[in-house]
């Protein structure tokens, strides 16, 4: 995600902010996880904008997806060549209107960003936990995120809102804990990974599993395995584009010469965009991570862990309002799947707005700038607070 | 707001359920949520609309109303509205069965196509009518079939529905205003309301 980060046009921004962490569950009180195993201590890496009012009814939390993490908006250091990953809609005046709200995010569990994952160390070798580290779900970085808001003393949240696998979490939230949550925003989400999602999920993970620099998850002494997870990110990248957005970004057009090379060198255009994504996200993300955040979006579906297989059951305990967001080229999660959840949402009686925006760029585009989506989710927003506050 | 959106708020109970198929920009449900304490959701097809409805503060759903009207669990609502679409919906008597199952109530409302100007064009032109509640031409117009007050009337005993109250207005000033028509309505009147049940 991080090749969209702009700086905002205008020059607004939370400015300089910094990540905080916070460790809970340390032994012998560890982290129940969905597959029964234990984790702990676990730490959060989180950070927060805006300030929290009297009432405590204006707190909103951001979840990333895949490859994000904590640092939604502003800077870290003044020289930072980029903002946070979502500061086109964090931030003063923004969508999500950091004069107004209290905003929340933190990195997901197996996550490499401050939170406790892979390359964590484990407590009983004093070395990365590798492959040691238990398989996490969607349910588990949920119930990560609960114990980091009961430390801020935070009780209930104005929204949850995400894209992608932030948007899994979205859902999740609303379900598990209903009573915390007032409004609930999944953006390009859906209720169950399908077998599409989980074969390119797949692909990518035999691509890190492939490079002999894996080692079986046991890396973090030597040399890494760059290739494999270039090559992930590169298939990752193919899905969250479209037909469209390829052939209006690349066409066929070629990278820096005039004729084919008769060769195996980055030819066209689109190679060498893929190559230079690949390359790029090595630097900063970690391969191990990416097969537990993986699975974890892969074993996600709402329907089997809370609805006995049925949409509209899994939604039965959800009390918040609900506005489902997606994008006319997102094959990757298409609006049939948001329109399903829309469906169960509504047998449930549950208050609930729609929009499929119309967008070219694929799955991407919750991260492109929107004014359509900006505008939905300033108004939504500030009707739920006006909700909460007036009723 | 329209002059028979008005006269529709009018019917509506403070307080109750109300869904509105193919809600425009949202004027009725803003209207009634602001001054009728109404819990109200939209069904819109247009994207741009579906935006200005959720700045409004109301809740509405991006779809095509024959679909999303299937969804909803049976009388989830006090009222369902259908205003000046049932002109445009391919299977009118499906529509309205569903219309009933899922609200107690239902309001529909259409262009009067016996409307005297309407047949006096039909007359001395020899032409489709072109009017000003119906502005398309033949072959440009999203109204695939045309209805009058008697039409509907006969409609409901073939379809199996009654008719609770009836309302004929004629309407000006951009159908900002206007009044009810008693006297010949059939001929005077642009637009027929009508209040519905099984």
């Amino acid at each position: 995600m991080s090749e969209y980060i702009a700086h905002d046009a205008g020059g607004v921004s939370v400015g300089q902010v910094e990540t905080k962490s916070y460790t809970f569950a340390r032994p012998p009180d560890e982290m129940r996880l969905e597959s029964g195993a234990r984790l702990g201590p676990v730490t959060i890496a989180f950070e927060t904008y805006g300030e929290l009012n009297p009432a405590r009814t204006n707190a909103v939390l951001v979840l990333h997806a895949l490859t994000g993490d904590a640092h939604v908006a502003g800077y870290h250091h003044p020289d930072d060549p980029k903002p946070g990953w979502w500061d086109l809609m964090v931030g003063p005046g923004k969508g999500i209107d950091t004069d107004r709200y209290y905003v929340i995010c933190s990195n997901i569990l197996a996550g490499c960003m401050g939170t406790t994952g892979p390359s964590s160390l484990s407590p009983a070798t004093g070395r990365p936990y590798g492959l040691a580290f238990p398989v996490v779900t969607v349910a588990d970085m949920v119930e990560a995120q609960k114990a980091l808001l009961d430390h801020l003393g935070i009780e209930r949240l104005l929204s949850v809102v995400g894209g992608s696998l932030g948007g899994m979490q979205v859902l999740e939230w609303a379900v598990r804990y209903p009573d915390r949550v007032a409004s609930a925003i999944p953006l390009a989400s859906t209720t169950r990974h399908s077998a599409l999602a989980i074969a390119f999920n797949e692909v990518a993970r035999q691509a890190i599993m492939a490079d002999p620099k894996w080692n079986r998850g046991d890396y973090y002494d030597g040399l890494r395995p760059d290739l494999g997870l270039a090559v992930a990110r590169m298939i990752g990248h193919i899905t969250y584009l479209s037909d469209e957005s390829m052939r209006q970004k690349f066409g066929r057009r070629l990278q820096d010469k005039a004729d084919f090379s008769y060769n195996f060198d980055a030819d066209f255009q689109v190679e060498s965009y893929l190559r230079y994504q690949g390359s790029k996200f090595v630097e900063r993300f970690d391969a191990n991570s990416f097969l537990y955040i993986t699975k974890a979006t892969d074993y996600f579906d709402l329907e089997a862990q809370h609805g006995g297989g049925s949409t509209a059951q899994a939604f039965s305990k959800a009390r918040a309002r609900f506005l489902v967001v997606s994008f006319t080229s997102d094959w990757l999660y298409p609006t049939y799947q948001s329109r399903s959840m829309v469906q169960a949402l509504k047998k449930n009686g549950l208050d609930v707005s729609f929009c499929e925006i119309q967008a070219e760029w694929g799955h991407d585009a919750f991260l492109l700038p929107s004014p359509r989506l900006t505008a939905l989710l300033r108004a939504f927003l500030a009707r739920v607070l006006a909700e909460e506050s007036g009723g | 707001m329209r002059f028979d959106l008005k006269v529709i708020a009018s019917w509506i109970e403070p307080g109750s359920r109300v869904l509105d198929l193919g809600c425009g920009e949202g004027d009725l449900l803003y209207y009634l949520k602001t001054q009728k304490g109404v819990t109200g959701t939209g069904i819109e097809m247009v994207e741009e609309k579906v935006q200005r409805c959720i700045e409004r503060g109301l809740s509405v759903l991006q779809g095509d109303i024959n679909a999303e009207i299937l969804d909803y669990p049976d009388q989830s609502f006090d009222f369902v509205v259908l205003s000046q679409t049932l002109q445009q919906v391919y299977e009118p008597a499906r529509l309205i069965q569903e219309l009933l199952r899922v609200g107690r109530r239902g309001i529909v409302s259409f262009p009067n196509f016996s409307h005297l100007p309407v047949r006096l064009q039909l007359l001395l032109t020899g032409r489709a009518p072109v009017t000003k509640e119906l502005p398309y031409d033949w072959h440009d117009t999203p109204n695939i079939r045309v209805i009058t007050l008697k039409d509907f009337r006969q409609f409901s005993r073939q379809a199996g529905f009654r008719i609770l109250r009836e309302v004929a207005i004629r309407s000006h000033h951009r159908d900002t205003a206007g009044h009810l028509v008693r006297f010949w309505p059939t001929a005077r009147a642009t637009y027929g309301l009508f209040l519905i049940g099984k």
